[in-house]
């Protein structure tokens, strides 16, 4: 019950700022401001997702050689960076992962 | 002249090669949302409900850690609101459109649609063809009056791949085994997307600021951590852009 609740609520609140500047435009505008606050949103909301997933895969800091999820993660930066292809990050990352986990 | 179908067809077809990487992400949010224990129904729901892939990926995996609902329903609403801008950016063009073909584009309106119809729309304005809905009895005028077409085009073709890539998820993740570590494409997910949008300083101070205060708070109850995260990146990448 309560995860239907939940996703209906963000699915409320995605359809509002969806629709939002298409039924209302004329009534309001988006000040600037905000324009360039929300440029923002997709980097910050995406590394904060990605830091703690690679640096703390256990629930603590890990920096160590041991650490299996950072070291694939930062396969996968290499090969976004040079290839900015999607399907190729994530299974160069997965690949690497697999591989290191078979080995060690 | 480009008639209703001609553009339905043609905004169809812009979003076929964007398909192409939308399948596996599909694909991979059905699976990581059985992982996270969401059942088949709800996950595939999510995915008409919401219709947005990186809010459900993140929804998913607060629902797996049992997070409470009102931080997930906050999370997954901050993630969105970048579809503001969306939003503003295309409503110029959608003006003269009836309030049921507004509700109706407006569900559909996903990063991916948004960046095929903008491209369309704006190489129509340097064509001179006026705003979508111009008025129809203006013969001249008739392609733009059609042009909503396209975006409707672009958005279905990504609404139904979108639905039966997670109903394929959905159905691997049930026997797709713990050991192969499927939940890592999430993180993996997430760096293909965040690597192109950095694209100058101001981004990457956003990114590494919002990361490291991710770790740093990640102690905090209920994941508030990823929230003041995200927040102070945002604050710290409009800094940084004023200063330049």
């Amino acid at each position: 019950m309560k995860t239907w609740l939940v996703m209906i609520a963000i699915g409320l609140i995605t359809y509002a700022t969806r629709l939002s500047f298409i039924l209302l435009l004329g009534r309001m505008e988006i000040s600037s401001p905000l324009k360039r606050a929300l440029q923002f949103v997709p980097p910050a909301v995406l590394s904060a997702i990605i830091f703690p997933e690679l640096l703390m895969p256990q629930g603590k800091l890990d920096i160590s050689g041991s650490n299996l999820r950072l070291l694939a993660g930062m396969l996968a930066f290499v090969v976004a960076w040079r290839t900015k292809s999607a399907l190729l990050t994530i299974a160069a990352g997965m690949a690497g992962l697999l591989l290191l986990q078979a080995l060690i | 002249m480009a008639s209703s179908r001609s553009e339905f067809l043609s905004g169809l077809k812009a979003q076929l090669p964007i398909l192409i990487g939308v399948i596996p992400f599909g694909m991979i949010y059905g699976v990581v949302a059985v992982g996270a224990g969401l059942g088949g129904q709800a996950a595939q729901a999510m995915s008409a409900i919401v219709f947005a892939g990186s809010a459900q990926f993140v929804a998913a995996q607060l629902f797996g850690a049992g997070v409470p609902g009102l931080v997930i329903v906050l999370t997954g609403g901050v993630i969105n609101l970048r579809h503001a801008l969306y939003s503003a950016s295309l409503a110029p063009y959608l003006q003269q459109l009836s309030p049921k073909w507004k509700w109706l584009l407006a569900y559909l309106l996903t990063d991916e649609a948004y960046a095929v119809t903008i491209t369309h729309f704006l190489k129509g304005e340097n064509l001179g063809e006026g705003t979508v809905g111009d008025a129809p009895d203006n013969p001249e005028r008739h392609a733009a009056f059609s042009k909503h077409w396209y975006f409707l085009g672009a958005g279905l073709a990504l609404w139904g791949t979108w639905q039966a890539s997670t109903a394929v998820g959905i159905t691997l993740g049930a026997v797709i085994p713990q050991s192969w570590s499927i939940d890592f494409t999430v993180a993996l997910t997430f760096i293909a997307l965040l690597v192109p949008a950095l694209r100058e300083r101001a981004s990457l101070a956003t990114a590494l600021t919002a990361g490291l205060v991710a770790v740093v708070a990640a102690g905090l109850p209920y994941r508030l951590g990823l929230l003041m995260a995200a927040l102070v990146g945002i604050v710290v990448g409009v800094w940084m852009e004023g200063r330049a």
